[in-house]
């Protein structure tokens, strides 16, 4: 996205050269040069994601007990269709970049809006999930109510740290996974302004294409957080 | 694959739509054998068809399969350190007969929901 911060100034829309910086020896050069600083981003993404990932399996095989059952609260339908949901928005989105490799304006502003909607529709969802667990007190260790179907006790009846620990990564990563697609949603937008200025052609689509990649790392990443939290036994 | 006129168009919506019914035929699949218990090979079934779906979206979707090859080592390169960080972590962990040892009696927290007698002698049971 670097490379698009002083092209506002274009009127016309569809003279590619405007869009070139004059470091690059070509449009080509250019768009290949965002295109891998994109990709070394979505690596420090994958690394972000990877840490907490390792964290969850630590603590799995710690209390593996506590987190099959502490998993059972969890809305599996719900989870489901928020990775259709997902799977969608992942695919009106491509849809989307293509639209701009052909020129099809009014497409391309048409698959942004279905992206976003998806998206709202996700958080929605994730919503509904949040506000159950909170009225059950499905919490991290510190504000977590034992469950009737608790079997991790003590001698007194106290519940193990295991099913607070097991929320805590819950609302960790499902909660850093629902900022990024609220992050993914303001870029969408910014871009389905920018597509309906008419600033985006075939010759120039760059930041359709990085945000497009963008938001198939923040589905990628939902496709391990989905059957990690909800279906794993 | 059908249109390769132009000279950025990498798949077209034909190979998109396939890789989108692909996506929803495995998460079908996956929420499918989560209902029926492989004992351990619950989680292997389940991480086999994520990275499926992952390595879907990253060829089609994210185009890596049309793309410059160095997008694709950089994307490799994440996952293979994330392989390592994830391997020497667990071979930690699974070497050391002690694990739970360092924290013999967990935390424990709360009295049980329906409060009562359990929670009534939960701090006599600490003053012991």
């Amino acid at each position: 996205m670097s490379t698009s911060t002083v092209d506002f100034h274009d009127q016309h829309g569809h003279g590619g050269d405007s869009h070139h910086q004059h470091h690059f020896a070509t449009m080509e050069q250019q768009f290949d040069t965002s295109k891998i600083g994109m990709w070394l981003f979505l690596v420090t993404e994958v690394l972000l994601f990877g840490g907490l990932f390792v964290g969850f399996g630590m603590m799995q095989a710690r209390y593996p007990q506590e987190f099959l059952e502490a998993h059972e609260h969890l809305q599996r339908p719900l989870g489901a269709l928020n990775t259709v949901v997902l799977l969608i928005s992942s695919f009106t989105m491509v849809m989307g970049v293509l639209s701009a490799q052909r020129n099809d304006k009014k497409k391309l502003v048409m698959y942004l809006i279905l992206t976003i909607i998806c998206a709202c529709i996700f958080l929605c969802v994730k919503y509904f999930e949040y506000s159950h667990k909170f009225e059950e007190h499905l919490l991290p260790p510190r504000w977590y109510q034992a469950q009737p179907g608790d079997t991790v006790r003590d001698a007194a009846g106290n519940v193990s740290h295991g099913y607070g620990t097991f929320f805590a990564f819950y609302f960790m990563m499902t909660g850093l996974h629902g900022f990024h697609i609220l992050v993914g949603i303001f870029l969408l937008a910014w871009i389905a302004i920018r597509a309906h200025r008419g600033e985006f052609s075939s010759k120039y689509y760059t930041p359709v294409d990085l945000v497009g990649l963008y938001w198939h790392l923040v589905d990628l990443i939902w496709i391990y957080l989905f059957p990690l939290f909800y279906l794993i036994k | 694959m059908s249109t390769h006129e132009h000279t950025h168009e990498h798949g077209g919506s034909g190979v998109y739509v396939k890789t989108l019914l692909a996506l929803l035929i495995l998460t079908i699949l996956t929420v499918a054998a989560s209902y029926i218990d492989f004992g351990s090979g619950n989680v292997v079934i389940a991480l086999l068809i994520a990275s499926i779906k992952a390595s879907l979206v990253a060829l089609f979707f994210m185009h890596l399969r049309y793309e410059k090859a160095v997008n694709a080592v950089i994307a490799c390169s994440g996952f293979l350190f994330l392989g390592i960080f994830l391997m020497f972590c667990f071979i930690d962990f699974d070497t050391r007969d002690d694990a739970k040892a360092l924290d013999p009696q967990p935390v424990m927290y709360g009295p049980a929901k329906p409060a009562g007698a359990a929670a009534a002698s939960a701090p006599a049971a600490e003053a012991k």
